[in-house]
């Protein structure tokens, strides 16, 4: 039994280092793309509501922590804090993908999803109506931005940075998109496991797939903790 | 099992709220403009974080030799890609344009 | 052979389906890989034809493309890179480490299940027309141009990669866990040092190219911009993504066969492996040095000069601990008592063609001479060699080796013998002359050629066709020998290791009493000297 926990837990190590270089060949293509495009990083950057995914990093630190606990309270054998905070994490985690929503609708009113074949075509320039006002208007946030901090452009210039925020909202969409499926599959986890924890069957002497599922749920909040500063903050300075 | 000691319920709180300092510090950092720095110090403060979780939430600290050996191991291999990818695109500034 | 083993323990189709026997899984995966091989031989075979003349006269230039497309794509994703690993490694390992089976049983059989749905996308594809961008896939031609249906043979591949991460992650955890009392690291038989060094290879390679060519699908998919440049991507950054892993692909593909042939190697030189440690950490060093040496596909590409030098360099550095590898194999048949039965025959074709296709592997790493031979017929013969004649020769040398372990019937000597020879033979006219069709500037992937390398495009269509009868003959009589051939015994070759010490075949828990190993894998001959 022993063999075998210590066998499932460096099983689930080993997943993980595949997850870390998966979500890696986002981080390293994005840092890539910064480098060469950094005023449309900013620009982009700029044009995400930031409050959204300061309260978004809370609460998945939040659900991090009711994890932890909940994987404490398996090992104890406590069945009721088990439950407790196992549906704590879900609920957290459910706040988390439902602000989310909220965010990537915000981005189809203001036609900011890349491409032509999802909602509205992109457009970073000119704004699009939404709600009987336009908005999204990138170039021109970024003209105002740059205004404020002395350090003005050219129109043409906020344009071009405008269109060129496309590939960053690509970015937007697979780092947030990934990262929300792999909070989706885990709901689906911690579902299960609650209802095995709600049946009595973890202890002190079994607690392996709480553990294992704690695992998963604290690398999905680390890789959040990197996605916000990445792509929430890239320039939040003002003049 | 863990070897050494478990990590207690006080100590989850301690790092959750150590994790949510960071996270305001990060936000009001970004606020200010600080140039090349920016992006250093939110980096540095999310890799503090991360590092906070993976010793203690995900029981780092308190595994075998192996898991640590694993846990760098990914993390080396994260930067092999990075760090040799973005050299190509920094090596072409100092090319002589044809 | 014993009266219940893993073969005949359970019957029904459902004890297959559902198994979770290594040993049934391996010869499941090795079932559908052998279909996958002929499929890609057959779009090979068709190529060949293409170009015994000049004229692009038997098919179409885009409908050539679909063919060495779909030759690559089959043959590296769905017959190379689980070949030995998911073949050979997934029967022998838990045996060799004296484990009742794989750390995680289920795992392995939803790998298997997995592969099967990723090549099941890649049979769509075939029937909805094939794809035609090159096995390599580059953007913006695979995302922007092509009307090929390219998202379901992206997604197939990744879904296949998924299934080669869960076999590295099954091996890993059981090396580390599962090994039987007494079995250091010091004792693991050098295919479990390969197999595991390949292991680390996809299960930290393999998602990259999971997460690229899911990009590439929504690329495709939604017109979004990554790597198209009419929508501000850059079409080198897909190269980098790509080749991060398809370069330490090939690794994955090399290093088990490797394996393979350590244990070939000292078994039929009746002679302990020369220089132990130094195979066990050259496998890791390769596995290591294998991830850093990716942009030398990329020369020509645009990267910076100064990178392309760092990964030159780089990639002559990882030439050395292959090298290593063959020196001891040598060493190791030195005043050895060397039998020259099937396996030491593809074994030794190994050696010399693995050998050859090295050396022409530091030509194009060089900077210089990759400058005039990149993209040639120089490149397709250099992988070729390492590929076919590396490769594919390992897996049948291993598969000879342990078919009567997996089977418990011998194949027929005197034909097998023959067939390595007639493979030999069909591989190096089939590929030699394109190293000279190459350095004489014919490129590649072009269905039409100056009429002056003709003569040479007739040798290599003509050894196509003697290597296509040297690959169809195992086929015939290892099936032939399931039914009349003869009894193996537990040990037909004598050799050492716990795989030789339980039945041929194995109970499905593979052996009776859990083994205590106190001795060297190796220990052939009276050389009791240095026992740890």
């Amino acid at each position: 039994m022993e063999q075998q926990k210590g066998a499932s837990t460096f099983g689930m190590w080993v997943f993980l280092l595949t997850e870390l270089m998966m979500f890696g060949g986002l981080f390293a293509s994005y840092l890539i793309y910064r480098l060469k495009f950094y005023a449309a990083w900013e620009a982009g950057s700029s044009s995400i509501d930031v409050h959204w995914g300061f309260i978004n990093t809370l609460v998945l630190i939040g659900s991090s922590f009711t994890m932890a606990m909940a994987v404490w309270a398996a090992q104890k054998g406590d069945k009721n804090k088990q439950v407790m905070f196992l549906i704590g994490t879900m609920i957290l985690g459910a706040a988390f993908l439902g602000i989310k929503g909220i965010e990537y609708k915000a981005k189809y009113d203001e036609c900011h999803i890349p491409g032509h074949i999802i909602g509205k075509a992109f457009n970073a320039s000119g704004g699009c109506m939404a709600d009987g006002k336009v908005t999204g208007d990138i170039a021109k946030e970024f003209m105002e931005h740059q205004a404020e901090i002395h350090k003005p452009v050219p129109e043409a210039f906020a344009k071009q940075t405008a269109d060129q925020t496309q590939i960053f909202f690509s970015f937007y969409f697979a780092m947030t998109g990934l990262h929300a499926f792999h909070m989706v599959i885990g709901l689906g986890l911690l579902g299960w496991l609650t209802l095995r924890a709600s049946r009595g069957e973890f202890s002190g002497q079994y607690f392996t797939p709480v553990e294992l599922g704690g695992l998963y749920w604290h690398f999905v909040d680390i890789v959040w903790i990197f996605l916000f500063p990445l792509l929430y903050l890239i320039n939040r300075t003002h003049g | 099992m863990s070897q050494n000691s478990h990590p207690t319920p006080l100590l989850y709180f301690v790092i959750v709220m150590c994790l949510f300092v960071g996270t305001v510090v990060t936000y009001k950092a970004a606020t200010i403009d600080m140039g090349i720095w920016n992006p250093i110090v939110a980096l540095a403060i999310a890799c503090t974080k991360a590092v906070l979780v993976v010793l203690f939430f995900m029981h780092v600290r308190y595994s075998d030799k192996l898991t640590k050996v694993t846990v760098v191991a990914g993390f080396f291999w994260l930067m092999i890609l990075i760090t040799l990818s973005l050299s190509d695109y920094i090596g072409r500034g100092f090319q002589v344009a044809p | 052979m014993p009266a219940k083993h893993y073969l005949n323990d359970n019957y029904g189709i459902r004890s297959w389906l559902l198994t979770k026997d290594h040993k049934r899984i391996a010869i499941l995966y090795l079932c559908t890989i052998t279909f996958f091989f002929f499929l890609g031989g057959m779009f090979a075979a068709l190529i060949r034809l293409e170009l015994l003349t000049p004229e692009g006269d038997l098919f179409h230039s885009d409908t050539y493309n679909k063919l060495f497309t779909m030759h690559g794509v089959n043959m590296i994703f769905f017959f190379l890179i689980p070949s030995v690993p998911a073949v050979l490694g997934n029967f022998i390992l838990p045996i060799m480490l004296g484990a009742k089976d794989l750390a995680f049983p289920k795992i392995n059989l939803l790998s298997w299940y997995i592969f099967i749905v990723g090549a099941g996308f890649g049979l769509a594809a075939l029937i909805g027309g094939g794809v035609d961008t090159g096995w390599t896939f580059y953007t913006p031609l695979s995302t922007g141009y092509v009307r090929t249906p390219v998202i379901v043979l992206a997604v197939g591949i990744l879904i296949a990669g998924f299934a080669s991460i869960f076999t590295g992650l099954n091996f890993i955890v059981t090396t580390h866990r599962m090994r039987a009392p007494g079995m250091t690291w010091g004792r693991l038989p050098l295919m479990v040092w390969a197999n595991y060094a390949a292991s680390l290879i996809m299960i930290l390679g393999t998602p990259v190219i999971a997460i690229t060519l899911i990009l590439v699908a929504l690329e495709r998919g939604f017109h979004i911009g990554v790597f198209d440049p009419k929508l501000g991507g850059d079409p080198v950054l897909f190269q980098h993504m790509f080749w991060f892993y398809s370069h330490p692909a090939v690794y994955i593909m090399i290093l088990p066969g490797m394996g393979v042939i350590s244990e070939i190697v000292t078994c039929f030189s009746r002679k302990r492996v020369f220089g132990y440690t130094f195979i066990a950490f050259s496998s890791i060093a390769i596995a290591v040095f294998g991830f850093v040496v990716w942009a030398h596909h990329m020369f020509v590409a645009g990267i910076s000069t100064y990178s392309a030098l760092v990964f030159s360099l780089l990639s002559f550095a990882v030439a050395i601990p292959s090298a290593v590898k063959v020196f001891n194999w040598t060493a190791t048949m030195y005043k050895g008592s060397v039998s020259l039965e099937t396996p030491m025959l593809y074994a030794l074709a190994f050696i010399g063609l693995f050998t050859i296709g090295g050396l022409t592997g530091l030509f194009l790493a060089a900077l210089g001479t990759d400058i005039h031979i990149h993209d040639t017929y120089f490149v397709v013969a250099h992988f070729h060699y390492v590929m076919v004649g590396g490769m594919v020769t390992a897996y049948l040398g291993g598969i000879h080796f342990w078919w009567p372990k997996m089977t418990g019937k011998m194949y027929p000597e005197a034909p097998a013998k023959l067939a390595a020879l007639i493979t030999f033979i069909g591989f190096n006219l089939t590929f030699f002359p394109q190293f000279i069709l190459g350095y004489l500037g014919m490129p590649r992937r072009y269905h039409a050629y100056p009429p002056e390398f003709q003569v040479l495009n007739v040798l290599s269509s003509a050894g196509a066709s003697v290597l296509a009868v040297g690959f169809i003959m195992p086929l015939v009589y290892f099936l032939w020998s399931l039914k009349f051939g003869e009894a193996a015994g537990d040990n037909p070759w004598d050799a050492k290791g716990l795989e030789w010490q339980t039945t041929s075949p194995p109970p499905t828990h593979n052996f009776h009493e859990v083994p205590i190993v106190t001795e060297d894998p190796y220990n052939y001959g009276e050389e009791a000297n240095v026992v740890h």
